[in-house]
This record gives C-alpha cells, sequence and structure tokens, in this order.
C-alpha cells in the first residue's frame, strides 16, 4: 500500500495534519482571562484585572460575596447563597467562564482580549 | 398532425461522462444511507469517481460528472435547491476549483492522495464558507472546524489511496507490459 504513495503525497499529507492540529489548538482551547467582570443584579459593579492579586466585596440583596483574585485567577471566596454553587466552581481561568451567585444576584465573568464561544447560545 | 422527433446528437464522450456520472451518483446515493455523526462529515464516495475521470479524461469531463452528480444525486435523494443541495454544490465547485490548479502539480511527487486531500480540505473550507456566510453567521460553526478537517484529513487519504489503487500507481510499467506480453 505504501508504493501507492508519492513523495509529495507525504508532504501533503502531513500539511493536512499540520492544518488540523493547528485548527485544533486554535479553536479548542479557552483563550487566556484578563480581566474580571463583577455584577450585581445584573449592573457592572467592578471591572478588575487579573493582574494583581486582591479581594472586592460585592453586595447583593442577601448580604455580601468576597471576589478574590489570586495568581491570574478569580473566584467567588465567600458568599450567602444557600447553595454555594459559585464557590464550590472554584477558581476561573479562562476567558468566557462565569460563576452565578443565586439568589444573591452577584456574578464573576472572565474576559479576554477574545471572548470564548458563547456555549449557551451555541 | 407532424410527427416531430426530437433526435439529441451525442458523442460517445457524452455517453462515458453520463456513465461515469451515474457511477458517481450510485455512490453518493449509497453514502446517504450511512449515518453520521456529525452531519456534513462523509466519505465523499464520489469523489472517487471525479478523481479517476479527471485523471484518465480530464478537467472538462470531471467537472461533468462532478455537477451532474450534484444536481441528479439531490433529485434522487430529494433535496433539490434545499441548503443541502447549496451545500454539496458549493462544495463540489470548491474542490473542482482546487483540482484545476493541483493537477497541474508534477505527476512524478504529487499522485492521487495528494489531489484527494487537497480536494476533501477544499471541499469542506468551501461548505464552511457557505454555512458561515448564509445559514449560520455565527463564529460558533468554527468550533466544529477541526473535526470537520480531520474528517476531511481521514476520508481524502483512504480516497486517495482507492483511486492510486484503481489507476494502478502501485505498479510499475514495466509489470504492465510484462503481464501484457504473458497473456
Amino acid at each position: 500500500m505504501l508504493r501507492l504513495l508519492k513523495p509529495g503525497d507525504w508532504l501533503v499529507a502531513l500539511i493536512g495534519t499540520t492544518i488540523t492540529a493547528w485548527l485544533f489548538a486554535t479553536l479548542w482551547q479557552g483563550h487566556a482571562a484578563d480581566k474580571a467582570i463583577v455584577r450585581s443584579g445584573g449592573k457592572i459593579v467592578a471591572e478588575l484585572s487579573l493582574a494583581e492579586n486582591r479581594s472586592f466585596l460585592a453586595s447583593g440583596p442577601l448580604g455580601t460575596s468576597r471576589i478574590e483574585i489570586n495568581n491570574r485567577r478569580a473566584r467567588v471566596a465567600e458568599d450567602p447563597s444557600p447553595r454555594q454553587y459559585c464557590v464550590k466552581q472554584g477558581w476561573l481561568s479562562q476567558a468566557g467562564e462565569a460563576a452565578l451567585c443565586l439568589p444573591n444576584q452577584i456574578s464573576l465573568e472572565l474576559t479576554g482580549a477574545k471572548k470564548l464561544y458563547d456555549s449557551l447560545n451555541y | 398532425m407532424t410527427r416531430s422527433i426530437i433526435n439529441i446528437q451525442t458523442t460517445p464522450e457524452d455517453h462515458r461522462i453520463a456513465r461515469l456520472a451515474a457511477f458517481a451518483i450510485g455512490l453518493s446515493v449509497m453514502e446517504a444511507v450511512i449515518p453520521s455523526p456529525l452531519p456534513g462529515i462523509k466519505p465523499g464516495l464520489a469523489n472517487i469517481v471525479t478523481l479517476l475521470v479527471l485523471e484518465r479524461f480530464g478537467l472538462r469531463a470531471a467537472v461533468w460528472v462532478s455537477l451532474l452528480r450534484v444536481v441528479a444525486g439531490s433529485l434522487i435523494l430529494g433535496t433539490f435547491l434545499s441548503p443541502s443541495f447549496v451545500l454539496s454544490f458549493s462544495g463540489a465547485a470548491a474542490s473542482l476549483a482546487a483540482l484545476a490548479l493541483a493537477r497541474h502539480l508534477p505527476k512524478s511527487w504529487f499522485g492521487a492522495v495528494s489531489l484527494s486531500i487537497i480536494a476533501a480540505f477544499v471541499h469542506i473550507a468551501g461548505q464552511m464558507a457557505v454555512v458561515y456566510l448564509w445559514l449560520i453567521p455565527h463564529a460558533g460553526i468554527l468550533y466544529l472546524a477541526p473535526i470537520f478537517a480531520a474528517a476531511a484529513l481521514l476520508f481524502g487519504t483512504v480516497n486517495g489511496l482507492i483511486v492510486a489503487k484503481l489507476l494502478g500507481e502501485d505498479e510499475k510499467p514495466i509489470h504492465a507490459r510484462t503481464r501484457l506480453s504473458q497473456s
């Protein structure tokens, strides 16, 4: 079967493999985030750079949520919501990732230079 | 009442193109039965015929066979003028355009496998362009591009190997001659 392939065929197959691998690498990989957007009741209350480590307190109807930024990642460290989903979600580091704290109406969303595809819409 | 006889002059080439197009149509109908995990991923068996025709009878015949296959195949499958017809037409047109260029690659270096892989990639690229510009103008379809590219690589290679085998590219000309003299 190898005799069916000419030298150029290997080259074309190699180029095809490279294109495929490149598409996987660029389109299937999240992009690093550089900003965290904190919303309360849908309104933006803070846009925090991920470059500096800090904590931010956001107040919602139930109480205060503490957002923490550390080592280019962000998380909701404390939240008064009963189920604690957004806290359990842990560290977010990719652009497009988000944590929603309900019913305290606090959300944390990471954005980057490129926005990741919206998996809900998609 | 006058009898009118419509007589269409056909050449042997017309007959040949019709026969080859029938082969290609048969393959695309067979292929439509194969379930696919993702719409758009198909082995593209009819392209085997297109490549064989291109190699044996030239570009003009390949264009005829390919376009006849798209139109008649869609009539049989009931997709004529539907989005899937437009997609298969644009894929076929894109890969024919690529083949028109790629066939000028030096024959001793680039065989049927090269042409098949190039055609498969351009085929899906043309289709994705149409999908993006016309059907789903959302960057989300780019998410599927790696899968389509992987399928193009796989099926392009397999179809190319089949074409190379059918063209007898693995046999040296001397073999063919000895076999002839033996018979």
